[in-house]
């Protein structure tokens, strides 16, 4: 009955109904929506997919909101996918990124989507890449994602957007933590937002150092590949995908010390009033370009895809291992170890044998 | 994957008493739902719009300023206008007895008081969802 509300035509005409009952489905891995899913995917890839992640509180949905509001005034459809945590013992939440953009939420050319991580870890739902292509293929020209406030290594979002936002604040304490932690190579933009707050200034100026340091040495962030190719190509230079995997980093041995070494934008923001959110979304813009001309969207994608495929399939051996027959197998290799009959590494042979042979 | 219970936790019109609705919103939460929370100062059309995107299985509305029986219809109303009639509607806060049948004859499947505790708005909402779990 649920399905019934949606269909890829629905879905391609822009329905709002049919949009959200499919996100539905996707949320909770009904095997109905793949009929539909791959009906639409003919039509996705044209959306311009933008994450936006950073600690708990740091204004991730205010920012949200105020980017939405400056990509409807360029008269673009925006999709906003805003995650939050679920309660590990109810399995329960309470979504509410959604209140500080709901003066969107009669805008038709605006859709907005809370979800629940549901258990996922890395800072995003399951749901949140077929959401995605779901939204991509509706027509919407944006879509923003809104991660749960990351806390050490939820960087999820890197394998689904296009361009990443880290968010920072001042005041987290002495070092930027969030940064710091591993984070600060998913950056594809950084924000310093609260702005009105003191430090911002001295935040700014951390985040730069740590970015020039980064990418003198050569070191195979994310950004880095991009800012590499644009500084020693120029900026509108097509670059092919051999050079960001083995020629990376003959590339950035060469541009050490290249006068033209850019560094990722580091801007400040307050998202309360608005301040510096057009210069904001003008990075934003800004990079999506960078990336067509470079040809590094296509590369990324690729490589997100890729991953994605990866883990799509380790998660099909995993269901095939639950399978009964497959149990059994499991079950006698183990005993076949432990009785020392045969090693470890003979037993994972066995097992990878009879799991390619049922395939 | 286990089908959640997705409820909109909404303030119609302009009052600003949010504890009734904050409370509801927990207790809901820890029942296990994914509570959408949509603040205060919510219009009618932005409360069925948000229940559309998100499309819940609940909406749940808190007033406490006597502007009930103008808005709560209201909502029913708009929800007509788009064929939407799977979506159980519930409301609370301060609200006479006697305005009950009326808001129960305008859709509003449930009204809970003052003093209801929350564990039977949780048995309400699990008896009379309109789809299927
Ligand atoms: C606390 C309070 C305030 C606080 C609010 C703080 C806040 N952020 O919420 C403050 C001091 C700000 C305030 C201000 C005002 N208040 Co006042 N306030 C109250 C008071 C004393 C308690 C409300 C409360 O928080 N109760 C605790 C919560 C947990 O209970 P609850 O909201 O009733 O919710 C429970 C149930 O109703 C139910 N429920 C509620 N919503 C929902 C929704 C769903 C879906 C479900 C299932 C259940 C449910 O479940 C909850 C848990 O059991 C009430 C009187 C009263 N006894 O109700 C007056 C009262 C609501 N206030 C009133 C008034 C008039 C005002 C003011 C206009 C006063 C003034 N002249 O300035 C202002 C207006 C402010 C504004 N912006 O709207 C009147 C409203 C009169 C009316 N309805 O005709 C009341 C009834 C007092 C009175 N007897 O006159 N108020
Ligand atoms: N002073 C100041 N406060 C801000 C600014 N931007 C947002 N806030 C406030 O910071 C608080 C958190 O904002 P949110 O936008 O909810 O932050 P968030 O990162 O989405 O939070 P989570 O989703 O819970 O991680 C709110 O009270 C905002 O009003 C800003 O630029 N300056
Ligand atoms: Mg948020």
């Amino acid at each position: 009955m649920d399905g019934s509300a949606t269909s890829p035509e629905l879905v391609r005409s822009g329905d709002q109904l049919a949009i959200a009952r499919l996100i539905s489905m996707v949320e909770r891995e009904d095997p109905s929506r793949l009929a539909i899913l791959k009906a639409l995917h003919a039509f996705g890839g044209r959306a311009h997919v933008v994450g936006i992640t950073g600690p708990p509180g740091s204004g991730k949905s205010t920012l949200t909101d105020k980017i939405v509001g400056a990509l409807r005034a360029q008269g673009r459809l925006v999709a906003v996918l805003a995650v939050d945590p679920s309660s590990p013992f109810t399995g329960g939440a309470i979504l509410g990124d959604r209140i500080r953009m709901q003066r969107h939420a009669t805008d038709p050319g605006v859709f907005i989507r809370s979800l629940a991580t549901r258990g996922h870890l890395g800072g995003l739902s399951r749901a949140v890449s077929e959401a995605t292509r779901v939204l991509d293929a509706a027509g919407y020209d944006d879509i923003i994602i809104e991660t749960v406030g990351v806390g050490q290594s939820e960087v999820d979002i890197v394998r689904i957007a296009d361009t990443v936002v880290l968010v920072s604040v001042p005041g987290l304490g002495d070092d930027i933590q969030a940064i710091k932690a591993g984070v600060m190579e998913i950056g594809d933009i950084f924000c310093v937002n609260k702005a009105d707050k003191d430090g911002a200034e001295r935040v700014v100026r951390e985040i730069r150092a740590m970015l020039e340091t980064a990418v003198l040495n050569g070191a195979a962030t994310r950004f880095s590949g991009l800012y590499v190719a644009r500084a020693t190509l120029g900026a509108h230079a097509p670059i092919s995908p051999a050079a960001d995997q083995g020629a990376f980093h003959h590339i950035a041995a060469q541009v050490s010390g290249h006068p033209n070494l850019e560094i990722p934008p580091v801007l400040t923001t307050v998202a309360e009033t608005g301040q510096g959110i057009d210069d904001l979304v003008k990075h934003i813009k800004a990079h999506e370009t960078a990336l067509t001309a470079t040809g590094y969207l296509r590369m990324r994608r690729e490589s997100n895809l890729a991953w994605e495929l990866g883990h799509a399939a380790a998660e099909r051996v995993l269901s095939a291992l639950e399978r009964d027959e497959r149990k059994e197998t499991v079950g006698e290799l183990s005993r076949a170890v432990l009785d020392k009959k045969i090693d470890f590494y003979d037993a994972l042979d066995a097992l990878e044998d009879a799991l390619t042979r049922s395939h | 994957m286990e089908r959640k219970i997705r409820v909109l936790v909404a303030k119609p019109g302009l009052d600003g008493h949010d504890r009734g609705a904050k409370v509801i919103a927990r207790a809901l939460r820890d029942a296990g739902m994914e509570v959408v929370y949509t603040g205060l100062r919510q219009t009618p059309e932005q409360i069925v719009s948000a229940s559309i995107q998100e499309d819940v299985d609940v909406i749940a509305m808190s007033i406490l300023s006597g502007a009930h029986n103008h808005l709560f219809p209201r909502v029913m109303q708009l929800l007509a206008e788009k064929s939407i009639d799977d979506v159980l509607v519930i409301g609370g806060g301060v609200i006479p007895d006697e305005d009950i049948p009326g808001l129960k004859a305008a859709g509003i499947a449930g009204v809970f008081t003052p003093g209801t505790p929350t564990t039977e708005t949780i048995e309400f909402i699990k008896n009379n969802l309109k789809r299927g779990i």
